[in-house]
């Protein structure tokens, strides 16, 4: 019932031909001997990933699963075409939705959805950013459920974050394995960095004069995505900053620096909008860049992603992105979405609340698998709880089917299962629009289990895209 | 180089310092309890090693009475106290793990490593001298690595002023316990007692055998004093760090040039200038006591001067 990516019944299919024997010939000792060292290698690294509020070891590591994942050429290509669509008409509706509002004049996304939403930023209408791109890295969240069948689950158009575990699982695979790189040809991702950083000078400000000078914003070391923020920034070659770092003058920002004050075109920030300049949102905000957002409105400074750019990914919007993908691009969606049912509409909400235990259900504006219900996995009691909650505030919340995951093999204690994964590849907007062929895996390691967030035990994989 | 980059690299290389001073006091204060010969016995040494890492007050406040066992607590493993060297390693990777950008990774792997053994180990596993080991072994993995693989430029010279700076700063906090050892006790000098917390001071300094080298075998204040303040030779000497401080602070200002302040560089000349001038006797008659206490107030002024010059980044 559930698509297995490595098995066609007993036959193995076409992408991981070359993985079967390996897999097959590995003694169990050797296997545990390479985990530990990949364990080991990672703690080394310092890749280590913190929950917040959950107390326990500051430095947990993501559980890494040692069985790669494979998408042969083809699969990819189309995965691709469709990933750039998506990307295209995200920005193109943020472009619109901060102008003209062309789409909500033509009734295709009610009003309110967009100018009421959280998310939409008021402070930037009518400020159109360099090349008019907003969302400068997607992430795009994909599931599958067949072999050409692929589901968007969400989009991450603000500051997705996974993509050093891309990197370093590839990384680690390389130094633990060279014999499976040489006898397979995998398309490389390591030239992600360099690339991220060509799309971030490509949108530096008017005033920008000479080679832009780009920076990484992160809100601190406490941060769990910290490693990611410092591991980006060493390998583009950019300075990694605190607000602290940065202040205002005139028309400019400048860094603080051992040689004096050093203007900065680009800010990648790895800050939710509320916190990026006190004088403008949150008052009490410790992390962000007084008058800021003034400079950026004067384009002397490009901030990325935009502010206002979550507007295009909460899940109430994510249910209009095919309309977004026809409204201006005139295409057909390439990468479906899951039916969603909205329930703040009358006959959604019914079906849902009579449906409860066949469903999930998540909040509009939740992330990290926190405030959800997997109906099916669900006890009575969890669903009358959770019913309770939706009856409080329906619009809060949106439902989906359970989808059949694909699963991939996995090491695990007994040897080898299959286990439920998914898919997120990082798509960079600039002057033009890549993609790196590989993403970020993640795979639920308990049986049975749908959830991959790393919050959620949730662990991670290398993802091949096999060259032609 | 941002600022507060800058500062973290400079403040790493004085945290391991200071780590590999308390893990070498505390190496000192275990062997002294070995020898039974001693007056006062054990408990007085402990306590004057209290005083040379400047935290009698803090001890005296948390435990009850001066142990080896709580020494070893304290001095090694209590988070509590900022000077431990669990606390120190601690820092230092902190400060690392900020800066992670402007590190090598093997300076990197050499500080987590440090950490990540340090945090595995916990009082009374292992004795003194494995201790002091352990701990000398991974400074100097990260001294090693910092030498071998970092780039010469402006973080380098940041974190190699942290080193020598506040090696200056603990070279004569530790000539300094002479002092409070023996000020109620002045009968002592001379005697065979006297000659014996010297040769703790030089041990404590791991200086013991090049003293030997440089002077012979007679262990007097003057020689001992000599050494370890104005013998550009001895590694640990007060002038030498001076020196080492002031070559760093050059770089910098020859590297950036005169539109970035020099107060710090300007002051540490000042101080390497004077240091050369002087001989033992003018320091003995000034009084050891009041030229190390003036040494470490003028160290902890040129510090300050480097936050000023460097670490404010003029906004």
């Amino acid at each position: 019932m559930y698509y297995n990516e490595m098995f066609d019944g007993e036959k193995v299919r076409e992408a991981y031909a070359s993985l079967s024997d390996w897999v097959a010939q590995m003694p169990v000792d050797f296997r545990q001997l390479k985990q530990a060292e990949a364990e080991a290698l990672f703690r080394r690294i310092g890749i280590t990933f913190a929950v917040y509020g959950e107390g326990g070891d500051p430095d947990r590591l993501i559980p890494f699963d040692m069985m790669p994942r494979v998408f042969t050429q083809g699969e990819w290509r189309r995965l691709e075409r469709g990933i750039k669509q998506r990307a295209k008409a995200l920005n193109a509706f943020l472009r619109d939705v901060y102008g003209r509002g062309e789409i909500v004049r033509a009734g295709r996304i009610p009003a309110r959805l967009v100018y009421q939403n959280e998310a939409y930023e008021k402070a930037v209408v009518g400020f159109v950013p360099p090349r008019g791109v907003y969302s400068h890295i997607i992430g795009i969240d994909l599931v599958r459920t067949g072999r050409d069948e692929f589901f968007v689950l969400e989009d991450n158009c603000r500051t997705p974050s996974g993509v050093s575990y891309m990197l370093e699982n590839r990384e680690i695979m390389m130094r633990m394995f060279p014999d499976l790189f040489r006898g397979n040809r995998i398309e490389p991702v390591d030239g992600y960095p360099e690339i991220l950083r060509r799309t971030l000078e490509s949108v530096a400000p008017k005033k920008c004069v000479g080679r832009p000078r780009v920076v990484i914003l992160t809100p601190g070391h406490f941060n769990s995505a910290y490693y990611e923020h410092s591991f980006l920034a060493n390998l583009m070659g950019v300075e990694l900053v605190e607000g602290a770092d940065l202040f205002v003058e005139g028309e400019f920002v400048y860094m603080r620096t051992t040689e004096g004050p050093k203007r900065v075109d680009v800010i990648y920030r790895r800050l939710d909008d509320a916190f990026i300049d006190p004088l403008c949102f949150r008052r009490d905000s410790m992390l962000g860049v007084p008058g800021l957002m003034d400079v950026y409105r004067s384009g002397g400074v490009s901030i990325c992603s935009a502010p206002g750019a979550g507007v295009a990914d909460d899940k109430a919007i994510y249910t209009f992105v095919p309309e977004m993908v026809r409204f201006y691009l005139g295409e057909e969606p390439i990468l479906k979405n899951v039916d969603t049912w909205t329930l703040w509409k009358q006959d959604d909400y019914k079906y849902v609340m009579d449906n409860l235990a066949d469903l999930v259900v998540k909040e509009v504006h939740g992330s990290g698998g926190y405030g959800m219900l997997v109906g099916p996995k669900s006890t009575k009691k969890q669903i009358e709880e959770f019913r309770k909650l939706i009856e409080k505030n329906p619009s809060n919340y949106i439902a989906q089917p359970t989808l059949s995951l694909s699963t991939c093999p996995t090491f695990v204690d007994e040897g080898v299962a299959p286990r439920h994964v998914d898919l997120r590849p990082f798509c960079l907007c600039g002057d033009r629009i890549e993609l790196v062929p590989g993403g970020l895996t993640r795979v639920a390691l308990k049986e049975g289990s749908l959830v991959v967030n790393s919050s959620q035990g949730g662990g991670v994989k290398d993802t091949w895209v096999l060259s032609e | 180089m941002l600022s507060r980059t800058a500062s973290n690299l400079f403040w790493l290389g004085r945290h391991m310092e200071r780590a590999e001073t308390a893990s070498r006091l505390f190496e000192v204060g275990a062997r002294i309890t070995l020898l039974p010969n001693t007056v006062e016995g054990y408990r007085n040494e402990w306590e004057s090693l209290l005083r040379a890492s400047g935290a009698a007050d803090r001890y005296a406040a948390n435990y009850a009475d001066v142990t080896e066992e709580n020494m070893e607590k304290f001095m090694l493993f209590d988070r509590d106290n900022p000077s431990s060297v669990a606390s120190c390693i601690h820092d230092a990777r902190e400060s690392g793990r900020i800066v992670r950008t402007a590190l090598t990774s093997r300076v990197w792997d050499a500080l987590n490593v440090a950490w990540q053994e340090m945090r595995a180990i916990g009082p009374g596993q292992e004795d003194a001298a494995d201790l002091a080991d352990f701990v000398a072994r991974h400074a100097n993995t990260v001294q090693g690595a910092i030498d071998g693989t970092q780039l010469r430029n402006d973080g380098f010279r940041f974190m190699k002023l942290g080193y020598a700076l506040e090696r200056a700063d603990s070279t004569a906090r530790v000539l300094d316990v002479k002092y409070f050892v023996l000020l109620p006790r002045v009968e002592f000098i001379g005697s065979g007692l006297d000659s014996y917390q010297w040769q703790v001071i030089l041990r404590a300094l791991s200086a013991h055998r090049s003293f030997h080298w440089a002077y012979g075998d007679d262990v007097s204040a003057s020689r001992v004093a000599h050494f370890l303040i104005l013998n550009g030779e001895a590694p640990r000497a007060l002038i030498t760090s001076v020196n080492e401080a002031l070559s760093h602070l050059e770089a910098l200002t020859r590297r950036y040039g005169g539109d970035v302040p020099c107060t710090a560089r300007d002051r540490a000349r000042a101080l390497a200038d004077r240091l050369a001038g002087l001989d033992i006797e003018e320091i003995f008659d000034e009084g050891l006591h009041e030229f190390l206490s003036d040494f470490i107030i003028e160290i902890g002024q040129i510090a300050s001067c480097v936050q000023d010059d460097y670490f404010h980044g003029r906004g």
